[in-house]
């Protein structure tokens, strides 16, 4: 018998979603106060904790500094409890090195680095929990960190995966749809303008089929926005209440 | 965004991993019924006033089936009085994880609207899902599943009614496990079993016999008795777990059951994951109710228990409960013993509907009946019927439900009747099924994506087209051929070589990807030709019209032309699709003449002759490589234009322009295959050939041994050359016969997507050529149609889409064009045996044979005027054989009566008629003439229809 029925005649999938919905997106802002900013974000069972420290100066590697603009420093990491398998995982990993270059041009792409010259800026990004989507996870959590410490960014960047399983395009697929072996995109883009900030592909998808995944992932960023929008939005106001009351 | 925010989780251990998924409750999932004014759904599946007369449930109702019922009784929830049918998900999915087949068979059911079959996701409904409570077993935990669905529904239902007119609809729980029932029952719901329910039905009195006859009366108590004798015929099946803990830890091998065509009590385990390995399992209690083609978990006998094959045709006669076994010899050859295993369990059934007829019975009241299948293969299946008198000299179809440990045949229910036995439709219409060949009449869906006729070329085709009208192009075929797929030209060009073109029928310019048409075709496979019939793989419009490249029209064609020396060195390739128009559309007989008749000259004779001499040349070229030629017969039957009996046969006849155009085919397809592999690696459709192990030769090197001739098998040219210089004087047949047996060593050509495989293994061996594909008969096989598609986007002539390039849907292609390509060869067989009995009806007939096989109780004996393969039996079925005068010797496999020894290769002359005596089962009988043996020959009939047989021209 065939293996796992990823998407029901019904149009449910395995998890009960169907194809063009979000899983459910829960976020936190300012959870730490060392640093400068912080968030921690859930997709589903995806679940990813950012912190941002800078604008500050560069302190390792003055050979860095850049004299029109901040320079931004990603790292990604996976805490070793992050996945079924408990393994440890060394940071430099080929992996972990591709994901934080990603993340940096992401990241030097939407902030406004112009303002902060000679200066770096730090987000490190870990993974506590991966159930598919972990780009996706960094992306939107380091979004809301960097909101949280203030640093103006031209616009939100959100993430999202859209792959192509059973003939059908899927939105932010799990784990589980993941291991189906189907070809999967993975998009940031900047949702008000609609521009995209990086776009990775994992294996080959025929370019009839391309279109219309793009499109339910540009859709899926949208989403994503309203819910890290509203998230701000309470965040603020509640901040604001706070120092009002104090 | 998300509907419903409710979530819980789901932890499932394995080892050490522990896997968490999410799983969403919704409250967007509707009901589907038309009655509930409370969901806003646009098209309710299950009707409002669902009407089904019954005395059980005399009101509106629909019904909710449980697993075993929808694995069980699919053929009474197919029948079209079963309708408003509510399947929950966690029945579909059990279903689907238990039968791929029933699965399918539900999904058609919910894709069919007259059904009203609704598909209600209740796992992921908020009011519906159900948390599995600690220590429930997974059976009781989906019973629970079922009934709180079932109650919901009652409740949903009562409280969402449309308004006060409509009737109350309630929903009525079939479940044939009593517990579950009781249950239900006490919760205040309606249940009852299928067969309660079927049977309180009015006016479909033929509903009953199709209830399939499990758990009546069938238990897992090991102290189960013959209902007729008291005694435990089978072993127990081990259950599933044991054998899978079993298999992993090597004590038990998972293999496919393969029953003995020739011995109902022999059978072979073909190992998962090792082809060539094959255990051998005798007698009853060790075949333990496995039905051909199951998979099954086996153990290992010690190896003083092998066995060897009895080499005994055997084919189950009594119809008694007992299980006495005839003696199949004590395995005092020990040496011949191979090895032996008993099967444990059955990880796997893949019972089908089988065609038959039912064994007559004694006692005209009795519903209890056996049934013969068609397939000899398959055991005989008791069933349960009243209507048994309508139904002898009937074809019918029955299902197996069950084979209980006390009952010595498996049991089974009726699904229908096809029609009388010996009539040539019906007949026809059981090899069709039993050879899973779908012959449908095409749906209308499909004939929408015909072109519109009268159907013309227009502008716009010949501005991308080459136009190639004027060159002589002229295409061979068989007599009487109207899906003609090839045409050939041959022009010398000026610089002294030649241009040779061989033009296929551009059938992908009509069949578009993913249309009904192309859905329809990718299923069927191929064209399947029958002696009176044949089953197209594509409407007839394109088939025999618009498609096949007939004389003096203009048609679309796909054009592989090539620039040859005139050593036939080839200097260039190229591809185009163009537009031709064939001079001529000759039979092999015709072309054969024109290259004769030297008075001809006209560009499409020279052009025949030049094909012909650099076909001999590349011919040559072939052999030399180590091709083989291997030997069949095929014969042609002379139909009798208005009964369709036939009326003579004929063996065909080959000619050197048969030769010719097959020469060019081969060019083509081996030159379209380089091409499709250079530019798309991992995704070509191609064909290869695997060499056979060399333990399949084994039969042949003994047959060429018994007549002192040297066999080599080393590698195809050494087979070639062997079988070349295997001539006998006196014996002009002899060499036939070997190619006839060298053939049945061969392994069988496979198409694949050549991302699945090493390059090594791309090898066709019985062409000798490392590369090969089909591409020339795109009207009849579907396999060409992909080809084709792959060369027009190499040539930038069309489009790619997604399913070209995915080479896991190209190798599940291969797959099923690899099992129907079987299944039209064995079809095709079957119809010839088929017209074999109708031409020899009614007539006793002698003449020449030949001795192919020696068994331990009968010799197989070939016929070349009829080509057909005849068993005589010299023992009696049961192999005691104290009445036979013959003396079987295995070591020298002959068999000796007094003066006369038979053995392999020798000329014998019998005699052929039909056995009628036994109207169920009509099959030819051949008995012996030559050599007389006193006692058991049949004396000659009158000499005037046996003159001698004529001596066929061996080819080399
Ligand atoms: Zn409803």
């Amino acid at each position: 018998m065939a293996g796992l029925e990823i998407i029901s005649d019904q149009g449910y999938r395995i998890d009960g979603r169907r194809s063009s919905e979000l899983r459910k997106v829960c976020a936190r802002m300012g959870v730490f106060t060392q640093a400068d900013g912080s968030a921690y974000i859930e997709q589903g069972n995806t679940k990813a904790l950012a912190t941002v420290y800078g604008p500050h100066e560069v302190r390792k590697g003055r050979g860095k500094i850049q004299h029109d603009r901040a320079v931004v420093n990603c790292q990604f990491s996976m805490a070793t409890f992050s996945t079924g398998e408990r393994k440890s995982r060394p940071k430099g990993d080929r992996r972990s090195q591709e994901m934080s270059m990603h993340l940096r041009q992401t990241f030097e792409a939407v902030i406004v680095t112009e303002l902060f010259p000679r200066s770096q800026i730090d987000i490190y990004v870990q993974i506590l929990q991966a159930d598919g989507g972990n780009y996706c996870a960094c992306v939107n959590a380091a979004t809301l960190a960097v909101i949280d410490a203030g640093i103006p960014m031209k616009d939100y960047v959100c993430a999202c995966t859209a792959g192509f399983i059973q003939d059908s395009p899927l939105l932010d697929i799990s784990y589980v749809e993941e291991s189906a072996g189907a070809p999967f995109l993975t998009v940031a883009m900047m949702p008000k303008s609609e521009q995209i900030v990086l776009l990775e592909m994992n294996s080959r998808l025929h370019a009839d089929n391309m279109e219309k995944v793009l499109d339910l992932a540009t859709q899926g960023c949208k989403d994503v926005f309203a819910v890290l929008d509203r998230h701000v939005r309470d965040h603020v106001s509640e901040s604001h209440a706070l120092m009002t009351a104090s | 965004m998300l509907k419903s925010k409710t979530f819980v989780k789901k932890t499932r251990k394995g080892g050490v991993l522990k896997v968490v998924r999410e799983h969403y409750l919704r409250d967007d999932i509707w009901c589907g019924s038309a009655a509930c004014g409370g969901c806003p759904q646009d098209r309710p599946v299950l009707e409002a006033e669902p009407e089904i007369d019954s005395t059980l449930c005399g009101f509106p109702h629909y019904l909710i089936p449980d697993t075993n019922v929808v694995l069980h009784q699919m053929d009474v929830l197919a029948d079209s009085a079963i309708r408003n049918v509510i399947i929950l998900q966690t029945v579909q999915q059990e279903v689907r994880h238990r039968s791929g087949t029933t699965y399918q068979r539900l999904r058609d059911q919910s894709n069919n609207a007259d059904k009203h079959f609704y598909v209600f996701t209740n796992e992921h409904h908020r009011e519906t899902y159900t948390e599995r409570e600690q220590g429930e077993s997974s059976n009781d935990y989906n019973d629970r599943v079922i009934r709180v669905a079932t109650r919901w529904y009652n409740k949903h239902l009562q409280e969402n009614r449309k308004d006060g007119d409509t009737p109350k609809v309630k929903v009525v729980l079939l479940t044939n496990d009593r517990e579950n029932r009781e249950k239900a029952q006490k919760e205040g719901l309606l249940a009852y079993t299928v067969h309660q329910y079927v049977k309180a039905l009015k006016g479909n009195p033929e509903l009953v016999d199709r209830l399939a006859q499990v758990d009546m009366g069938e238990s897992t108590d090991s102290d189960i008795k013959n209902e007729a004798t008291g005694r435990v015929l089978f072993p127990e099946h081990l259950p599933l777990s044991q054998l899978q803990t079993g298999i992993k830890s090597g004590r038990y091998l998972q293999g496919s059951f393969m029953a003995s065509r020739e011995n109902y009590l022999e059978a072979n385990v073909l190992v998962h994951g090792d082809d060539s390995r094959s255990i051998f399992i005798q007698g009853h209690a060790h075949l333990n109710r496995a039905v051909n083609e199951d998979v099954v978990a086996i153990e290992m006998l010690p190896e003083d228990q092998w066995k060897c094959p009895s080499s005994m045709v055997l084919q189950d006669k009594d119809g008694d409960e007992e299980t006495s076994e005839p003696d199949l010899g004590s395995p005092k050859g020990r040496s011949n013993a191979i090895p032996s295993g008993r099967v444990v369990g059955v990880i796997k059934r893949n019972w089908r509907p089988y065609c038959g007829v039912l064994q007559p019975s004694g006692i005209k009241e009795a519903t209890r009946h056996l049934f013969m299948p068609a397939e000899r293969k398959i055991p005989k299946i008791r069933i349960e019927t009243r209507q048994a008198e309508s139904l002898q000299g009937q074809r019918i179809v029955v299902s197996i439900d069950g084979w209980p440990r006390n009952s010595r045949y498996p049991k089974g229910h009726f699904v229908r009747k096809l029609g009388e036995v010996g009539d040539k439709d019906t007949e026809n219409e059981v090899l069709l099924l039993e050879h899973d060949v779908p012959h449908q009449p095409f749906s209308q869906a499909v004939l929408n994506c015909l072109p519109s006729t009268p159907w013309g070329i227009t502008k716009e085709d010949l501005a991308c087209r080459e136009d190639l009208r004027d060159i002589p192009i002229c295409s061979v075929d068989p007599p009487g051929c109207t899906d003609i797929d090839d045409a050939l030209h041959y022009v010398e060009k000026p610089n002294g070589n030649i241009e040779v073109g061989v033009h296929i029928a551009d059938v992908t310019h009509f069949i578009r990807p993913n249309t009904a048409l192309d859905q329809e075709a990718a299923n069927r496979g191929n064209t399947v030709y029958l002696c009176d019939k044949r089953i197209d793989m594509v409407p007839e419009l394109l088939s025999s019209n618009i498609c096949s490249l007939r004389g003096k029209e203009e048609r679309f064609a796909f054009s592989c032309i090539w620039e040859m020396t005139k050593d036939a060195d080839i200097v260039s390739t190229r591809f185009c699709k163009s537009v031709i128009c064939s001079k001529a559309a000759l039979t092999y007989a015709e072309a054969q003449m024109m290259i004769d008749d030297k008075n001809r000259n006209d560009p499409v004779t020279v052009g025949l002759r030049g094909l012909n001499a650099l076909a001999k040349i590349l011919k040559k070229r072939r052999i030399d490589a180590g091709a083989l030629t291997l030997a069949s017969i095929e014969v042609r039957f002379h139909v009798d234009s208005e009964t369709h009996d036939p009326i003579d046969l004929e063996t065909k006849e080959l000619r050197e322009t048969n030769s010719m155009v097959e020469e060019f085919m081969l060019l083509a397809n081996i030159s379209v295959a380089k091409k499709i592999l250079s530019d798309f690696p991992s995704c070509a459709m191609l064909r290869r050939h695997p060499q056979p192990p060399p333990s399949n030769y084994d039969i042949l090197i003994k047959a060429g041994k018994s007549k002192g001739v040297d066999i080599e098998t080393d590698t195809s040219k050494a087979l070639a050359v062997s079988l070349d210089q295997a001539t006998i004087p006196g014996h002009p047949y002899f060499n036939t016969l070997l190619r006839i047996i060298s053939t049945r060593c061969m392994m069988q050509a496979l198409y694949f997507c050549s991302g699945t495989l090493p390059e090594s293994d791309y090898f066709h061996y019985g062409l000798a050529t490392p590369i090969y594909t089909h591409f020339t008969s795109p009207i009849r096989r579907y396999s060409d149609i992909i080809v084709h598609r792959l060369l027009a986007v190499c040539i930038n002539a069309d489009k790619s889409y997604p399913d070209l390039l995915d080479k896991y849907k190209s190798q599940a292609l291969c797959n099923n064009l690899n099992f129907r390509h079987k299944m039209a060869q064995y079809a095709g067989r079957a119809s010839v045996e088929l017209h074999t009995q109708l031409f020899f009806k009614n007539k006793v007939t002698e003449e020449e044979g030949f001795v192919l096989f020696v068994r331990k109780n009968a010799v197989q004996v070939l016929i070349p005027k009829f080509g057909f393969e005849g068993t005589i039996f010299l023992k009696s079925q049961d192999g005691r054989g104290e009445d036979s005068p013959f003396v079987f010797n295995e070591e020298e496999s002959s068999q000796t009566a007094g003066e006369v020894k038979l053995r392999m290769f020798d000329r014998v002359v019998v005699q052929i008629t039909v056995e009628t005596s036994h109207i169920q089962h009509q099959k030819l009988r051949i008995r012996l003439v030559k050599p007389q043996v006193p006692g058991f020959t049949v004396p000659p009939v009158d000499t005037s229809n046996s003159a001698e047989p004529p001596v066929k021209k061996v080819k080399t």
